[in-house]
This record gives structure tokens, C-alpha cells and sequence, in this order.
């Protein structure tokens, strides 16, 4: 364990890995707090799957694995994917559900294809791509810690800037809307900020798994909190904790994979929060209701 | 057989039981459902694997179906707490059992054919080569027998329940007033989806069998509105995007799954800019006749009552449109007999045109 903590700080792998799934982590769990209360969830999902064509494309046609390419690359075809959505559920009277399924399994078919195109096409370096679709954080080096970390501050930034839109924007929208805030640019820019979340994550924990990123945090947050500005520092928090977590326990072992175990240790601090957070938890929920049936009782009719 | 008929039969057989129950799930409105099912059933996958030696492959089918079935009872009890919304109730139960399966074949099938590879998009080009033999009897593809009998279990489940499911599908409250339980409906029908994407993962993998899932079924929605109708398209157009996509697959030399998938994709682009009824296409004539034939209206009326005729000015200044729009409707009523030019800068109604404007009965006053 100490020599763990020790490797974190001194080892430049694990110091890369850690710092990469943690700035995942407090972007993924910020921005996801706003996903999960507009109920948008799965959107991060769709979206996630929706960005390897564009990784590919981006490969093809820049000829290099530059991760600020690749990454933008991915956050066009994410950004497509994103406007499709929108197309079918406002212009037709197929339902949000089966848009996200149809962009998402479409768009992962598409990347299957040119991914195995590429291979086919023998070009030096395409080895690695692959490793979008699971993640391999223990490929990150500073480079891309660089480029995630330029990139969160920035989407943070915003947040932190127009927090009190989206706060209404998530809660109210009809009220906001009447207030005279420009609720469809709201909407397409925290749209476009999970965008940016997605595509920081993939990298580490890879496009299938992204989603657990933005949702599992924020719902274990929901549980400790009815304050917007509390869930999103926790839910930021969470996020970081499961992204060092997991990284610190794929590296004590072989064969373990960093992406899978970010995703599980957020598994169990939802697991946790469900029991034991302040606000919603089930043991206080229990207790209080012991409690009040109690007095209930006691009271003389 | 060839082992290009075999790839295409084992489509075939992927492709018609997920147009069939992917039409509920569409209808359902619980599309993500299946796409939660078919990620979540890869540990049941990875422990079935290491245990079918023992258990043989249809009894590991059942088994990794119980995975999915385990999901979608995870998912109710999430949402029943009332502490987290279906959408991310979803989220976080497939995302943690498909990383739970990722972490398994990692950790103790990394030296085994179990690769992650498989676990995307499958292997339909190996199933020619993988074949079931009993003893020393040769029973032919191992996936026409997985793949047949979850085609059977679908259609047979469709064909006997037609009517439990039409009715628990548009009309919850009537099913459940008429003794028909809709939990019922639902875990039988999540059960079947298990299975289905137990037995395609082999062939197209966790994340492409959503593809055929959902796909087709959305493209039928756009273009029919009976539910047998539908349900024949959706078999229909399933069936043409794994073949069109095996054989552009070969054509170019890349995947075979994922070529499918793309050609539903293409397939639903299709549907949904041509479909005759309620294609983008079709939309958008027909709200540009509309808006033509109202301004027509508007412009006969206003004509009318000007006195069936007026100068070109006057009428424009009484209309009060933006500029085109007056030239453009009167040409356009004019090409048609309504409006005629007596002399340079006046119009006037034809007799067609006042009994036209009669119909639209008086313009707006002003």
C-alpha cells in the first residue's frame, strides 16, 4: 500500500495513469451531475460510441496518432452524432431511446469497419487505435495528460461560468425559457461540454464503458445532497476518487484492467452512497422511519 | 455449403429474432434496455465459457441469458427505490456488469479464445469453421443450432403471444385490467432478449447486436403503422442489411458485423428521408404545399375583397408580405387560372379564381 502511494507520486506511468482517470473522473462526475438530472444519461453513451468513426477518420486522413487530432477527430463525430439525435427525435415520431441505440450501434459499426480498413491498409501506427474502444490508461503519457487537462479546465471553466443556467436549464427549462435565457444554445452547449467529457475519458476508459463515467458518480452524489453546487464537488470528487482508485489497483496486479475497475470502484461507492448517504440513503431513510413510527405510537390518541 | 451461405444463413438467423423482439422494444419505448442486456450478459458469457465443457452450449445459453435477465431485474429494483432515475438505473447496472465481464476475461481468459476483440464485434467469418460434433457425428455450423434455437424461441414466442403483447404494449392499463400481468409481459420479453443476444454475441458481438435490435424496427416505424406489418418489415429490412452488409464487407475487405450495422444504419437514413407517409423528404413537400396553397388562399380572398380587382400595388401594400412573396403566389395562381393581368400592374379573378376565393370564404379584415 505505502509503496503504492509511493509509485503515484514518483512513478511516471502510474503518476501519468492516475492523473489522467482523475482529471476524467472531476470532469466526468461534474458534467455527468447535469446529465443525470436532465436525464440524459444514456446520451453520454450514445455519444461515447458515436466518437471512434470520427477517431479513425481523423487517423486517415492526419496520418498521425497526435492526441489533440485524434481527440477532435472524435469530438466532430460525437458532435455529429449529437445533431442526428436531434434530428430524429424532434423531426420524427421515433422516441429518444431508440435514436441513441440506432447512433450509437451505427456509428460503433462504422468504426469497426474503418478501424478494420485501416489495419487492412497496413499503415504503420495504426496499432493503438483499438485502444479507444476499451481504454488502456496505462498507455497515457504526459502528453495526453497535457491535452485532458487543457481541456477540463476549460470545460470547467465554462461550467463554473454559466452554472446558474444550467442550474435552471436542468430544473426548469420552460421557466428559463420564459425568463428570456437562450434555452436551445444552453441546451447544445452543455451538450457540447459532455462532448468534451466523452472525449477526455475515452482514452482511459474507453468508449463502451464511458457512460458509467458521467452516470455513476452524479448518482452516487444524488444520494448525499439536495444542493446542485454540493452534488456536482461530490459527484466531481467521486469521480476523481474511482479514477485514481481504479488506476492504483490495476497497477498492483497484472492483468488488470485500469478502465473495467474505475468503473467497478464507482459501482461500489453508488453501492455505498445508496446505503449511507445523508440526504437519500436507505439506512437513515430507515432509522428516521423507525423513528417517527415510534412516536407515532407513543403519542396518546 | 459454401462458407459464404454459411455467414449469411448465420446472419439471417441473428437478424430475424432481433427484428422481432426489437420491435417491442422500440414500441416500448425501452430501445436502451436492449442495448443494456446485450453489454450486461458478458459475465454470464465469460462464466458460461468457462463452464460449458462441463454444461454443453445450450444450458451456457441459458445461463448467460440469466445475466441479462438479472439486469433488467437490477434495473426495476434501482428505479423502484425511487433514489435513481431509470435512465441512469440503466447506466450504471450495464456499465458495471459489462465491466464486471471486461475485468473477467482480462484477469483469468487472457491466454484463452476469449479475447476482447470477439467480445465487440464477433467472429461471423469463423462460423464456417466452427462446427458442433456429437461423438463423432458432424451436426454441421455450431451457430445454426445457437442461432436456430433463438430464432424459434422468438418467433414462437411472437407467433403464441401476438396478442398479450400488442395489448401490453399500447395499452398497459387495459392488459393489466384484463388479468394479463405486465411484469409478466416485460421479464418474458427481457428474458427472450437475453437469450437473442446471448446467442448473437458469437457471430456480432455486445455492441452490434443493438444494430439489428433497433435498426430495423425504427426504420419499419417510419414507413408502416400495423404492428404485423411492422414486425414483417422490420424482419424484412434486418434481413437485406445483413446480407447487403456481408457482401459489401467482402468487397471491401473489412468487418463483416460491423458493415451490417452500418448498412441498417444506411437502411434507416433511407427510411427516414424517403418513407413516403412521414419521411424528412415528404415532410417538407408537404409543408411547402401547404404553406403555398394558404398563401394562395390569403391572396384570392384579399383579391375578392379589393373588388376582384386591384393594382399590383395595392394588393401588395394590403397583403403586407415580404417581397417575393406576393410575385411568387400570384404567378403561381396565375399558371393556374386563378388570376389573370388585364392590363400592365393590375390583377384580376378569374372566374375560377372568385369561386376559389368564395370557398376560402372572407380574408381577414383590414
Amino acid at each position: 500500500m505505502i509503496e503504492l502511494l509511493r509509485d503515484l507520486v514518483f512513478d511516471y506511468t502510474i503518476r501519468n495513469v492516475a492523473l489522467g482517470s482523475a482529471i476524467l473522473g472531476i470532469l466526468g462526475g461534474a458534467l455527468g451531475s447535469f446529465a443525470v438530472l436532465r436525464r440524459q444519461g444514456l446520451l453520454g453513451d450514445a455519444l461515447a460510441h458515436a466518437t471512434l468513426p470520427g477517431v479513425c477518420v481523423a487517423f486517415m486522413l492526419a496520418g498521425t496518432k497526435n492526441p489533440a487530432v485524434l481527440l477532435l477527430g472524435a469530438a466532430l463525430s460525437a458532435g455529429l452524432g449529437a445533431l442526428l439525435i436531434l434530428a430524429v427525435v424532434n423531426g420524427t415520431r421515433i422516441k429518444q431511446d431508440a435514436a441513441l441505440g440506432i447512433v450509437l450501434s451505427v456509428f460503433f459499426g462504422a468504426g469497426i469497419v474503418l478501424l478494420t480498413y485501416i489495419a487492412g491498409s497496413g499503415d504503420a501506427g495504426q496499432s493503438g487505435l483499438d485502444r479507444f474502444i476499451f481504454g488502456q490508461a496505462a498507455t497515457i503519457v504526459r502528453e495526453d495528460v497535457v491535452t485532458m487537462g487543457v481541456l477540463a479546465v476549460a470545460a470547467l471553466a465554462v461550467t463554473a461560468l454559466l452554472f446558474k443556467e444550467f442550474k435552471l436549464l436542468s430544473f426548469d427549462p420552460a421557466f428559463a425559457a420564459s425568463l428570456g435565457f437562450p434555452v436551445g444554445a444552453l441546451n447544445v452547449l452543455l451538450t457540447a461540454l459532455i462532448v468534451v467529457a466523452v472525449v477526455v475519458g475515452i482514452q482511459a476508459v474507453g468508449v463502451v464503458l464511458m457512460a458509467a463515467m458521467l452516470i455513476t458518480p452524479a448518482a452516487a452524489a444524488r444520494q448525499w445532497t439536495n444542493r446542485l453546487s454540493v452534488m456536482v464537488c461530490v459527484s466531481a470528487l467521486f469521480g476523481a476518487t474511482s479514477g485514481v482508485g481504479g488506476a492504483l489497483i490495476s497497477a498492483s496486479g497484472s492483468n488488470l484492467p485500469t478502465g473495467p475497475l474505475i468503473v467497478l470502484v464507482a459501482t461500489g461507492i453508488l453501492a455505498v452512497s445508496l446505503l449511507l448517504g445523508w440526504r437519500h440513503g436507505f439506512l437513515w431513510g430507515w432509522i428516521s422511519g423507525r423513528r417517527n413510527r415510534r412516536e407515532a405510537l407513543r403519542r396518546p390518541a | 455449403m459454401s462458407p459464404d451461405l454459411v455467414i449469411v444463413i448465420t446472419a439471417v438467423l441473428v437478424a430475424v429474432p432481433c427484428a422481432l423482439l426489437g420491435t417491442f422494444l422500440v414500441l416500448r419505448q425501452m430501445a436502451m434496455m436492449g442495448d443494456a442486456i446485450s453489454h450486461a450478459v458478458l459475465p454470464g458469457i465469460v462464466v458460461a465459457f468457462f463452464l460449458s465443457e462441463s454444461l454443453g452450449p445450450v444450458t451456457s445459453l441459458v445461463g448467460a441469458g440469466a445475466f441479462g435477465l438479472l439486469t433488467a431485474v437490477l434495473v426495476e429494483a434501482l428505479k423502484n427505490t425511487g433514489k435513481v432515475k431509470e435512465d441512469s438505473s440503466i447506466g450504471v447496472v450495464f456499465t458495471a456488469l459489462f465491466a464486471l465481464g471486461v475485468f473477467l476475461i482480462s484477469k483469468f481468459a487472457s491466454d484463452v479464445h476469449l479475447d476482447l476483440q470477439h467480445v465487440l464485434f464477433g467472429e461471423i467469418a469463423f462460423s464456417p469453421l466452427n462446427l458442433l460434433t456429437i461423438g463423432s457425428v458432424n451436426l454441421g455450423p455450431r451457430s445454426f443450432w445457437t442461432l436456430g434455437i433463438v430464432t424459434a424461441v422468438a418467433v414462437l414466442l411472437v407467433l403464441l403471444l401476438y396478442k398479450e403483447l400488442k395489448i401490453a404494449t399500447f395499452d398497459p392499463g387495459l392488459a393489466a385490467a384484463a388479468g394479463l400481468s405486465p411484469a409478466l409481459v416485460h421479464y418474458l420479453l427481457m428474458g427472450a432478449v437475453s437469450v437473442t443476444t446471448v446467442g448473437a454475441f458469437d457471430s456480432v458481438g455486445a455492441v452490434l447486436v443493438v444494430a439489428f435490435l433497433i435498426a430495423p424496427p425504427a426504420t419499419a416505424y417510419l414507413l408502416t403503422d400495423g404492428l404485423a406489418r411492422m414486425l414483417a418489415l422490420s424482419v424484412a429490412l434486418g434481413v437485406g442489411s445483413a446480407i447487403s452488409g456481408y457482401y459489401l464487407a467482402s468487397l471491401l475487405d473489412v468487418a463483416i458485423a460491423g458493415m451490417m450495422a452500418v448498412m441498417a444504419g444506411v437502411l434507416f437514413v433511407m427510411g427516414l428521408l424517403l418513407s413516403p407517409s412521414r419521411g424528412l423528404v415528404a415532410n417538407l413537400l408537404r409543408r411547402r404545399r401547404n404553406r403555398r396553397h394558404f398563401a394562395r388562399g390569403l391572396l384570392l380572398a384579399r383579391l375578392e375583397s379589393l373588388g376582384n380587382r386591384a393594382s399590383e400595388e395595392e394588393l401588395s401594400r394590403r397583403l403586407s408580405w415580404d417581397g417575393g412573396a406576393v410575385v411568387r403566389t400570384l404567378e403561381d395562381a396565375m399558371r393556374d387560372g386563378l388570376v389573370l393581368r388585364p392590363a400592365a400592374g393590375e390583377v384580376a379573378l378569374t372566374r375560377r379564381g372568385r369561386e376559389a376565393a368564395t370557398g376560402m370564404g372572407e380574408g381577414p379584415a383590414g
